[in-house]
């Protein structure tokens, strides 16, 4: 099917490429208006799904597998379905397009390039889970494309798509475009209800505040990244059974890697879930390494992913043994292998880079972006900044690389949401992979003396 | 501080989009405003909160907590510049340092409750911003709303040649 699509020169999919929701990415003969994407088959799925039973949705979706594609690869239909059956208040549904997890760019390319397949996605998802009313939460850095997902809501819209009586049923549904102010935090799900509430965008304890019971105005919301809520429509295009061919067991469909750091190609690539492994990504994909450089080490799901030394091995309880190369891209190896895989941004680093630089170049994005709620993080953070700060000045002194991780330690589930694991995976991982390198850019001359109070209070007759 | 009437207009029609509370129209108020004045002076928190029934100190917690907004004015043109892992491999701080050069802009006294620094002729403002989500193509940063991927530092000057 690829085939007969024409790319724009040099943007042409990759061989090992399969390519569902980026179908239109970087094509030479399309546009982000309605009628080119309706030319192109767009909103029959849409007509299918108001003539079908709710629930049937949901359950196509449940069938499918289809794994949330934001970070936590929760499974999108079990999520639908976890909105109390008794409930009367009205039901939210939200477009995660906050796209803020560093090593992540894939989200930018959908709502610029084809926003209708989002907004379908949007809602045949907003009437399976009878929501009218829902939201596209975007960062306020992505200007332009607010303004071609508006366009694209008001062409919906004059197309009868939106707004009373959608495609001429008794449903009735809005969708707004709400843009945020420069806050990783606003990402997390309850953190950016909080912000579509006009307040700050501290985050929610889960329980009780989980978005599906209690979420936007206290109602039932269903929150879902851009890409998640895409893949909908191809699940009803292709039938579950079929989309759930794709992939690997538990682990289907496609996703989008998106490769950054040193290799030779970076960009993004859509393959089936599982696929490609490590090695092909970095080798078939990207092209390989910079010429006469050597793998050092790899983040493999966003900034927030625990990191993964070249030469690392690892056991599996199914008895494979895996070396970093080997490792398949999918959620439960990954996950096996001690890390996740996330938002799916893959950073390279290569044989070139100071692995102390690295990490202090991760703690200050975290110590900036802490929400402030609790103590652990807000604190924590900032430390361990300051200690790599340290580090990397050549100032610290070999203890400060135990400190950094002890610091680390005391933020890990101690903390209101998982902003806290998502800055102490990087330190912990870091310091446990990379310790050694870590205290050759400390000074032993700079260790503190430990001195014993009793002492000093000695030598100055206090006791 | 004069809200001009199409501006007004605009704020009743996204108020609009919050039929169940008013108060989430907070932001796209105060984006709003930032865009006209170019940054969110005292006046403009209590008029927002005036407009939305809201006590002045519900809005100037939102301008004060999201790096988005600003209190005090930029550059006639704000740039950003990404600082995050990727793009500070390829090249982002060096990016940041040569925008400075070319733009006469002098950052040794920001900090993070003054992230902006701006240029002695008032022409460019610049700030380091995290991920901004196209990190295979960095160094990256936007100029206002335009975005520039792969700029290399040494283009630095000719970027600014396009914003006078
Ligand atoms: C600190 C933090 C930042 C997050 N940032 C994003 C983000 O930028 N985009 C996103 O889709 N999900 C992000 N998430 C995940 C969301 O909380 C939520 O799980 C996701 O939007 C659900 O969508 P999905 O099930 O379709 O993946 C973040 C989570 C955390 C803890
Ligand atoms: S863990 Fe950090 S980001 Fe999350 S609520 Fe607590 S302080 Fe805020
Ligand atoms: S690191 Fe600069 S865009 Fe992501």
């Amino acid at each position: 099917m690829s085939t007969t699509i024409p790319y724009k020169p040099g943007k042409e999919p990759h061989a090992r490429e399969h390519r569902l929701i980026f179908r239109n990415v970087d094509r030479a003969d399309y546009d982000p208006s309605i009628d080119c994407y309706i030319r192109n088959g767009g909103y029959v799925q849409l007509k299918k799904a108001l003539g079908m039973e709710r629930q049937a949705i949901i359950d196509e979706v449940k069938k499918s597998g289809l794994r949330g594609r934001g970070g936590a690869g929760f499974p999108t239909g079990v999520k639908w379905g976890f909105i109390p059956p008794t409930n009367t208040k009205p039901v939210y549904l939200i477009c995660n397009a906050d796209e803020s997890e560093p090593g992540t760019f894939k989200d930018r390319y959908i709502m610029h390039q084809d926003p209708h397949q989002l907004v379908e996605g949007m809602i045949i998802s907003c009437f399976a889970v009878k929501a009218q009313l829902a939201y596209i939460y975007i960062r306020e850095e992505f200007p332009e494309a607010a303004i071609i997902l508006e366009k694209a809501l008001a062409e919906a819209r004059a197309k009868g798509y939106l707004g009373k009586n959608v495609g001429g049923t008794a449903y009735d549904l809005e969708i707004y475009v709400h843009r945020g102010a420069g806050a990783y935090i606003c990402g997390e799900e309850t953190g950016l209800i909080e912000s579509l509430e006009g307040k700050r965008p501290y985050p929610r304890i889960k329980p009780p505040y989980f978005p599906a019971a209690l979420g936007l105005y206290m109602s039932p919301t269903i929150v879902n990244n851009v890409e998640s809520l895409c893949h909908v429509k191809h699940i009803l295009e292709m039938g579950s059974e079929a989309y759930a061919k794709l992939g690997t067991p538990n682990n289907t469909g496609t996703r989008i890697l998106c490769v950054s750091g040193d290799v030779q190609k970076p960009g993004y690539f859509e393959v089936q879930v599982g696929h490609v492994t490590m090695g092909e990504v970095i080798n078939d994909l990207c092209g390989g390494l910079k010429p006469g450089r050597k793998l050092k080490a790899i983040i493999p799901g966003g900034s927030s992913a625990k990191v993964l030394r070249a030469d690392e091995k690892f056991k599996l309880k199914d008895g494979r043994e895996l070396g970093i190369m080997d490792i398949p891209m999918d959620f439960d190896t990954m996950a096996a292998c001690g890390t996740m895989a996330g938002s799916g941004g893959v950073i390279i680093m290569d044989d070139s880079r100071s692995m102390s630089w690295v990490i202090n170049n991760l703690n200050q994005f975290y110590a900036h972006e802490s929400c402030g709620q609790c103590t652990p993080c807000r604190e924590g953070s900032l430390w361990m900044k300051k200690i790599s700060d340290r580090i990397v000045a050549g100032t610290a002194s070999p203890s400060d690389v135990d400190e950094l991780l002890r610091v680390a330690n005391n933020i890990e589930g101690k903390t209101i949401c998982a902003f806290g694991e998502a800055c102490s995976w990087p330190t912990q991982s870091f310091v446990k992979k990379f310790r050694d390198e870590m205290i050759g850019d400390t000074k032993p001359e700079l260790e503190s003396k430990i001195v014993n109070p009793e002492t000093v209070l000695a030598a100055a007759n206090l006791v | 501080m004069q809200i001009p009437t199409e501006l007004e207009t605009k704020m009743d029609e996204v108020i609009t989009h919050y039929p169940v509370s008013k108060r989430s129209a907070v932001l796209p108020l105060l984006h709003l405003i930032q865009h006209h004045f170019r940054f969110i002076s005292d006046e403009a928190v209590n008029w927002v909160a005036a407009k939305l029934g809201l006590e002045p100190i519900q809005v100037l917690e939102v301008v004060t907590f999201y790096p988005g907004f600003r209190q005090t004015a930029p550059g006639k043109f704000h740039i950003r510049v990404c600082r995050t892992l990727s793009c500070a491999m390829a090249g982002g701080y060096e990016l940041m340092e040569s925008l400075c050069k070319a733009g006469n802009i002098d950052r040794s006294h920001v900090d993070h409750h003054h992230p902006i620094a701006i240029s002695t002729d008032g022409k460019y403002s610049i700030e380091f911003a995290e991920c901004l989500a196209s990190c295979g193509f960095g160094p990256v940063c936007m100029v206002e709303d335009d975005f520039h991927e792969s700029v290399k530092p040494e283009s630095a000057a000719e970027l600014l040649q396009k914003y006078l």
